[in-house]
C-alpha cells in the first residue's frame, strides 16, 4: 500500500548525487569554455557599450530629434511623432533619461540580433519540414520555460553582465520572428512560386525576388512581437547585470518605493507604445500596394 | 530545323507515394480508377504521344482532373515524370542538369498561369520585366523591352500600377507581357484566360492570334471550354483520365470525332459558325460553276451566298483563287448534322481495319 500513498521517488540522497553530477559536468563545463565564449561574444559586447555611449554622449535634443525623425519614417503620423517627443521629454524631465537610454540601446541591439538570427532560420524552416519538426519544439519551451530557470545556467557560463542579459534576452524574445518568418515564407502563393521557377530562378533568386518580399508583411509583424517581449525582459535582465529602466524598478520592489516602481515601469510601457505603433504602421505601409481598389 | 518543336513519347506520371511500383500496374493496363481504388495512386498522365509543331498553336482540351496542367508543366519539368521522353527541339530534357534546366526556362519556354501569378509588390513594368531580370540582363535593356511589350498588349501608361490595382484582363496582359518579354520560342498558358469574363476572354483571344501572326510562336494552349480551343487552335488534343484520345485539325475533329466521348464534347457546338467549306467540299469537277468563295468560309457564310446568289452549288477557291472543289446545297446540310454513333463506330472500325 506504500507504493500508492507515497510516490516511487528518488531517495534524497540520489537526487541530490544527480543534481551535483549536472552541477558539477556543467560548472566543469563552463571552467573550460568560459572564456572562448566570453572572448566569442566580445565585439558584441564592445558594440553595446558603444551604443549605449552614443545615446548617452549625444546632446538629448538632437537624440529626441533624431527619434522624432525616425518616428516619422517609420510611422508616418503626426500623432505617433507628438507622442514620442512627449514622451521623452517628461521621460528627461524625471530624471529617468540615462537608465531609458541604455535599455533602448539594449533592446535594440538585442532586436538587430534577434533578426540577424531569426530570419536565417525562419527561413531553414519553411525549406524544410524535418529543420520546422525539430525547431518548432525547441521555439515552444524557449518560449514557456520561466526566465529565471535559464538565467542559471546563463549566468554560470558568462557570469553577471550586459552580454549574459542581452542573451537572455534573445532567448526570450528571438521565437516570434523566427515562427513568423516561417510562416510567412509557407503561406507564398504557390502559383507565384511556380512563375518564379518557370521563369528560372536560381532557388536563391526566388527567395530574394519572391518569398522574402511576399512574406515581410508577417516578418514584420515577428519583429514587431520580439520588440515586445525585449521590452518585457527588461526587469529581470536588470537582475543579471543589465543597467537601464529595470533597475530602479527592482529597488522599487525590494524597498517599496511606489512613485519610483510606477514611473520607471511607466516609461517601459511608453517604449514599448512607440515601437508597437510605429512598427505596426510600418508593417501595414507594407503591404498596401497589395490592396484591392475594387 | 525540324518540323517539330516538342515530341512527348510514352509519358506518364503517377501521384503517390510509391510510384515506380503503380507504374508496374499501369504497365499492365490498369486504368485511373481502377489504380486509385485498388493502390491509391492517381493516374495523373497516361501514355502520352505527342508531337507539337514549330510555330503553331497546340490547343490541349479537357474536362478538370483530365490532366491538362500536369501535361503542360512537363514541358518545363515543373513536374518530373515517372516514366517517358520530353524532347525538346532535339535536347532530350529529362536528362537536363538543374543548370542547363533553367537556362531552358529563362530563354526557351515561358509561361502564363491561369490565376495571373504576378508578383503583387512589383509595378507593371516590374513585373513584365521580371524574366529579364532573372537573367541579369542590364536595366536600361529590360526597361527598353518591356515597355515595347507593354505597349504591344495595349498597356501603355499602366506602367506604375500595382497589379492589385488592375482588373483581371488587364492582370493577363501584363502575365502575357512578361511571357513574351524573354522572347522565347515556346509559349506555355495553362487555362490563362479561363478566369476571366466572356467579352475580355474574346478580347484576349483576339490578341494572341493577332500577336502569333506577327510572332510565330510555339504555343501549348489549355483550356476546357471549346469554344476557345476551336477559335484558336491550329491543332486540338482531347484528354480524358490521362489520355490523349484524339489530336487533329479542328475541323477533323467535328467531322470524324475519335469516338462518343468526344462526339459528346462537340454536341452543342454550333457546327456552321465553326465547320469551314473546306471540310466538306467535293473534289473539283470540270463542269463545276456558281459564285467563288475561299475554303475557309464557314458554313453558316456559305448559307448566306447560297442565298444571296439564288443557287445551289458553288466553287471552293484557295488563296492563290486557283479552284480546289464544289459545294452543293447538299453538302452544307450534310455538314450541319452531327454524326450520329454508329456512323462514329462504322469509321473507326474502319481505319482499325
Ligand atoms: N500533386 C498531386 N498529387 C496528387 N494528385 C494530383 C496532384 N496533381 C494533380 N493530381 C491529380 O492528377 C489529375 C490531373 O490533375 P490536373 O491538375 O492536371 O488536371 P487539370 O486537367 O488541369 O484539371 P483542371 O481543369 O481542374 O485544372 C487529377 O486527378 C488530380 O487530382
Ligand atoms: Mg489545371
Amino acid at each position: 500500500m506504500d507504493f500508492f500513498s507515497e510516490f516511487p521517488a528518488l531517495s534524497r540522497r540520489d537526487n541530490s548525487a544527480l543534481r551535483r553530477f549536472i552541477d558539477n559536468g556543467f560548472r566543469d563545463f563552463s571552467r573550460e569554455y568560459g572564456e572562448a565564449l566570453e572572448n566569442f561574444f566580445d565585439p558584441l559586447l564592445q558594440f553595446l557599450i558603444a551604443f549605449e555611449q552614443l545615446l548617452l554622449a549625444t546632446p538629448w535634443p538632437i537624440v529626441i530629434l533624431v527619434i522624432a525623425g525616425l518616428t516619422w519614417a517609420g510611422g508616418r503620423s503626426m500623432a505617433i511623432t507628438v507622442g514620442a517627443i512627449l514622451s521623452f521629454l517628461v521621460i528627461g524631465y524625471l530624471g529617468m533619461w540615462e537608465n531609458t537610454m541604455s535599455t533602448l540601446a539594449i533592446i535594440s541591439v538585442a532586436t538587430l540580433i534577434c533578426i540577424a538570427i531569426g530570419i536565417p532560420i525562419g527561413i531553414l524552416m519553411a525549406r524544410s519540414d524535418r529543420a520546422q519538426g525539430m525547431i518548432t519544439p525547441v521555439l515552444d519551451v524557449m518560449q514557456t520555460i520561466p526566465s529565471f530557470v535559464y538565467l542559471i545556467p546563463v549566468v554560470m557560463l558568462l557570469g553577471i553582465g550586459k552580454v549574459p542579459g542581452m542573451i537572455a534576452v534573445c532567448i526570450y524574445a528571438v521565437p516570434p520572428i523566427i515562427r513568423l518568418t516561417n510562416l510567412g515564407i509557407r503561406l507564398v502563393d504557390r502559383e507565384v512560386l511556380e512563375a518564379a521557377d518557370a521563369f528560372g530562378s536560381s532557388t536563391y533568386q526566388r527567395l530574394m525576388d519572391v518569398q522574402i518580399p511576399l512574406a515581410l508583411p508577417n516578418i514584420f509583424a515577428g519583429v514587431n512581437q520580439t520588440i515586445m517581449m525585449a521590452l518585457s525582459m527588461v526587469v529581470i535582465a536588470s537582475m543579471i547585470g543589465v543597467k537601464g529602466l529595470g533597475i530602479p524598478v527592482l529597488q522599487a520592489i525590494s524597498n517599496q518605493y511606489l512613485a519610483l516602481g510606477l514611473m520607471n515601469g511607466l516609461a517601459i510601457v511608453a517604449l514599448a507604445i512607440i515601437f508597437d505603433r510605429v512598427t505596426q504602421r510600418f508593417g501595414k505601409r507594407l503591404q498596401k500596394h497589395q490592396e484591392q481598389s475594387h | 530545323m525540324s518540323d517539330t518543336m516538342i515530341s512527348i513519347r510514352n509519358l506518364y506520371k503517377i501521384f503517390g507515394p510509391n510510384p515506380k511500383k503503380a507504374m508496374e500496374a499501369v504497365a499492365a493496363g490498369v486504368g485511373k480508377d481502377e489504380l486509385l481504388e485498388k493502390n491509391g495512386h492517381v493516374l495523373g498522365l497516361n501514355n502520352i504521344n505527342l508531337d507539337m509543331k514549330r510555330n503553331e498553336l497546340q490547343v490541349v482540351m479537357g474536362l478538370s482532373g483530365s490532366g491538362k496542367s500536369t501535361l503542360i508543366r512537363h514541358i518545363n519539368r515543373l513536374i518530373e515524370p515517372t516514366a517517358g521522353e520530353m524532347i525538346i527541339d532535339g535536347d532530350n530534357v529529362l536528362a537536363m542538369d538543374q543548370k542547363s534546366l533553367r537556362e531552358l526556362r529563362r530563354h526557351k519556354i515561358s509561361m502564363v498561369f491561369q490565376r495571373f501569378a504576378l508578383l503583387p509588390h512589383r509595378s507593371v513594368i516590374d513585373n513584365v520585366g521580371y524574366g529579364l531580370q532573372i537573367q541579369n540582363v542590364g536595366k536600361k535593356e529590360i526597361k527598353e523591352r518591356s515597355e515595347r511589350w507593354i505597349e504591344r498588349v495595349g498597356l501603355a501608361g499602366y506602367e506604375d500600377y500595382y497589379p492589385a490595382k488592375l482588373s483581371g484582363g488587364m492582370q493577363q496582359r501584363v502575365g502575357l507581357a512578361r511571357a513574351l518579354t524573354t522572347d522565347a520560342e515556346i509559349l506555355l498558358m495553362d487555362e490563362a484566360f479561363s478566369a476571366l469574363d466572356p467579352l475580355i476572354r474574346t478580347e484576349m483571344q483576339d490578341i494572341l492570334l493577332d500577336l502569333q501572326e506577327e510572332i510565330q510562336k510555339t504555343i501549348v494552349f489549355i483550356t476546357h471550354d471549346l469554344d476557345e480551343a476551336l477559335r484558336i487552335g491550329d491543332t486540338i488534343a482531347i484528354l480524358k483520365d490521362g489520355m490523349i484520345i484524339q489530336n487533329d485539325d479542328p475541323q477533323n475533329i467535328l467531322m470524324q470525332p475519335a469516338d462518343e466521348y468526344v462526339a459528346d464534347f462537340m454536341k452543342d457546338i454550333n457546327r456552321a459558325r465553326v465547320l469551314r467549306v473546306r471540310a466538306i467540299m467535293e473534289p473539283i469537277d470540270p463542269e463545276a460553276d456558281g459564285p467563288e468563295m475561299h475554303g475557309s468560309t464557314t458554313l453558316e457564310q456559305a448559307l448566306q451566298i447560297f442565298a444571296e446568289h439564288s443557287t445551289d452549288h458553288a466553287v471552293i477557291v484557295n488563296k492563290r483563287k486557283e479552284k480546289v472543289g464544289k459545294l452543293t446545297i447538299e453538302d452544307l446540310i450534310r455538314g450541319m448534322k452531327r454524326p450520329t454513333l454508329q456512323e462514329i463506330r462504322d469509321a473507326n472500325d474502319q481505319q482499325v481495319a
